[in-house]
């Protein structure tokens, strides 16, 4: 099948998946809460996060928090982020409104915030800069990550080129297949990347080995977790290396429109990109947040990785939250066409604002990504990562929904390049 | 300083254990199998050898799909259990069919998520009744172990916790304070399985331990050979054995008589250790 076939195909369709797609409607959000009194000391949001670990990991996560706490109230480690985010990422990235986008939908203005102009190709080096300056801080000479989509893994293994650190990326076996480009990207930068065999072979198990090596190697190695997931205070420390990208956005839609959005999305595998865009929108309760998770092949058990359609509260890697299991407590098989998503658990402020009713969540199928996927590349010439592509294609379904004075923003959180051979494979283009 | 010992009641099975290994002067012999690995009757013959071997205490590792504080050969045992079909509930029914020939204290091994799913108290009473003694958890710390604390103590369960050699003194202290049973000191930073050596500063880190707590310390992680048993039987209440003995039954998939065959030579030869 040609790709101009299969787009045409995409744009009838669009109608049809519209259908399908899980849509709840606006409602009246909770009460506001302070942001910024999430978490408590221990790490808990509400009934969520904690500290859920291995003995050997306690003290090592207390000293984290602590460096964490003393290098935020520090002005050189504020100045030297900033240095890093402006000169060697790119930031602050463009709000873009997407015009055809918008004239295709019908409906409500798109914006695109557009993280896929960074550096590495995603808004994972945001993390990753802040977290490689306080590893310096506290004298680490070795860094370990765990990537699925291979985004984070390459943002990694870029800082600890840039500052001289040995770096070890552990990934899926699964992953390292549907993501080879990344694997080769990060080999190039230095990183030693490493396959694990054990599960299901991707993101979760690439957690599980990456923990396990910091339990070993506590005492020199710095772990950068990638997303707003795991023990104390990584949620936190995570949340807050990409609140930047909210902070940005509200001014930049502020100057661009005059006033806040109406309806703000984003995907949410772990969760770092959504949380980093809806933080600084939490308070303003006019504006309406949505999460969305994999729906994969559809919600059937192993099918999908919408934690909030078939999860319950649960603990895995560290954290109290909701998570795909059986009612044994065994940890569910996933499946996402992205493997950015393709994860059980979800992160636990997600949770949070879940049951408080201030933050949505939806899902998107696989189907529905690949139609978003070239809808996107053919109006607007850009090429989405295929996590991204979740929030696209709930925004193609919703816009047309909207008033075209109300205005929608989109986190675009990455670049598709990384995507084009197995959405090659998945498209029947040879 | 020294903390009062907070031990179970005196007739509890562990405690029994204890005092008596620390009056003969004998340090127990604590073996950790898989339940369930590789099949539930081939784990439950692996029990009974390991018992007729003369284990003091069996530790039960109940399988889980994300084990992340085991090493590979811990990982792999609970992924054999899980794919023969084993679950919570035939875990619980392997310490019933140990409790028909034994009363040797059983002490599961598990992760919060297989506690916390099919509710807490309820979980605890139904372990209770099949006789298990205790609990380790080995990804709940103290600080997250409020509500489960309490319902052990209802129902007079152990809840053992570990102390790592990361651990600085003062949070020694505040383990010691929730744990009942014993305490398990991992002998190295890192995940289960087997070692060629024991860390070196291993007596002065039990000694410091003994100074702040009474209560029974076993000592484990890598354990494998006699002379480790023995290095440690003479500073710690208990040795504890675990990927040593897992990987005589992962050594022979399909040969249930000759793993469990190689599983009591290589308890006897362990026990020897300290015998």
């Amino acid at each position: 099948m040609s790709v101009v076939r299969s787009f045409l195909i995409a744009i009838r369709a669009l109608g049809d998946f519209a259908e399908k797609m899980a849509l709840t409607t606006p409602q009246q959000t909770a009460t506001p809460i302070d942001r910024y009194s999430l978490p408590d000391a221990a790490g808990h949001f509400g009934q969520y996060g904690g500290m859920y670990v291995p003995e050997t990991l306690m003290t090592p996560l207390f000293e984290l928090t602590k460096a964490y706490e003393k290098a935020q109230a520090d002005p050189k480690f504020r100045e030297e982020l900033a240095f890093m985010l402006k000169q060697y990422a790119g930031r602050p990235t463009e709000l873009y409104f997407a015009e055809r986008l918008t004239e295709h939908c019908g409906g409500a203005k798109i914006y695109l915030k557009r993280e896929d102009g960074l550096h590495t190709g995603a808004h994972k080096i945001n993390n990753c800069i802040g977290q490689a300056i306080l590893a310096k801080r506290m004298g680490k000479k070795r860094i370990i990550a765990e990537t699925g989509a291979g985004q984070h893994g390459v943002a990694t293994a870029a800082v600890c080129a840039k500052f001289g650190f040995e770096c070890v990326v552990y990934m899926g076996a699964v992953d390292m297949e549907r993501q080879a480009l990344n694997v080769f990207r990060m080999r190039l930068m230095g990183a030693e990347v490493r396959g694990v065999e054990a599960g299901q072979r991707t993101l979760k198990d690439a957690v599980n080995e990456a923990m396990r090596d910091w339990v070993t190697n506590c005492r020199d190695t710095h772990y950068i977790l990638g997303s707003a997931l795991g023990s104390h205070p990584y949620p936190m420390m995570v949340r807050d290396f990409h609140k930047v990208i909210g902070e940005e956005a509200k001014r930049q839609i502020l100057e661009a429109e005059g006033r806040l959005p109406d309806e703000m999305i984003a995907c949410v595998g772990g969760g770092s990109n959504c949380i980093g865009l809806f933080f600084e929108f939490l308070e303003d309760v006019d504006v309406r947040l949505v999460g969305v998770e994999a729906g994969g092949h559809g919600i059937e058990q192993g099918q999908h990785a919408a934690r909030f359609e078939g999860g319950k509260v649960g603990v895995l890697q560290g954290s109290k939250t909701f998570i795909l299991q059986n009612s044994d407590g065994q940890i569910e098989l996933t499946h996402s066409v992205s493997a950015g998503l393709d994860y059980a658990a979800i992160g636990p402020e997600h949770a949070f604002y879940h049951d408080r009713k201030r933050i949505e969540y939806a899902y998107a199928t696989d189907d529905d990504v690949m139609k978003a996927f070239q809808v996107l590349s053919r109006i607007e010439g850009i090429i989405p990562a295929l996590e991204s592509t979740h929030a696209l294609a709930y925004a193609l379904k919703r816009a047309p929904q909207m008033d075209k004075d109300q205005i929608l923003v989109v986190n675009l959180s990455g670049r598709g390049d990384k995507d084009v051979q197995q959405a090659m494979k998945l498209l029947g283009v040879e | 300083m020294s903390l009062r010992p907070k031990t179970l009641t005196m007739n509890s099975r562990i405690s029994q254990a204890f005092s008596k290994g620390r009056q003969s002067g004998r340090p127990l012999f604590v073996s950790y199998l898989c339940a369930g690995d590789p099949t539930f009757d081939v784990s439950l013959a692996a029990c009974r050898a390991l018992i007729n071997a003369g284990a003091d205490l069996l530790e039960l590792g109940a399988p889980f799909s994300d084990p992340l504080a085991d090493g590979l050969t811990n990982q792999l045992a609970a992924q054999r259990a899980l794919e023969n079909g084993m679950t919570q509930t035939r875990v619980l029914e392997l310490v019933r069919a140990i409790r028909e020939f034994s009363e040797v204290p059983i002490v599961l091994y598990t992760y919060y998520n297989l506690v916390f799913a099919p509710g807490e108290a309820n979980y605890a009473r139904q372990a209770k009744e099949a006789g298990v003694d205790g609990f380790l958890v080995l990804d709940l710390p103290p600080e997250e172990a409020a509500s489960w604390k309490k319902v052990c103590a209802d129902e007079e369960l152990g809840t053992v916790f570990i102390i790592a050699p990361t651990t600085p003194p003062d949070r020694i202290a505040k383990i010691s304070e929730t744990a009942t049973g014993f305490l398990y000191y991992v002998s190295r930073t890192g995940v289960t399985g087997e070692r060629a050596d024991l860390s070196a500063d291993l007596s002065d880190s039990v000694a410091q331990i003994r100074s702040i707590t009474d209560l029974p310390l076993v000592v484990g992680f890598g354990v494998s050979q006699a002379e480790h048993v023995a290095t440690i039987g003479q500073v710690a209440d208990g040795v504890v054995v675990g990927s040593a003995l897992v990987n005589c039954l992962a050594a022979n998939p399909n040969e249930p008589e000759k793993a469990v065959a190689a599983l009591r030579a290589k308890a006897d030869e362990l026990i020897a250790g300290i015998a």
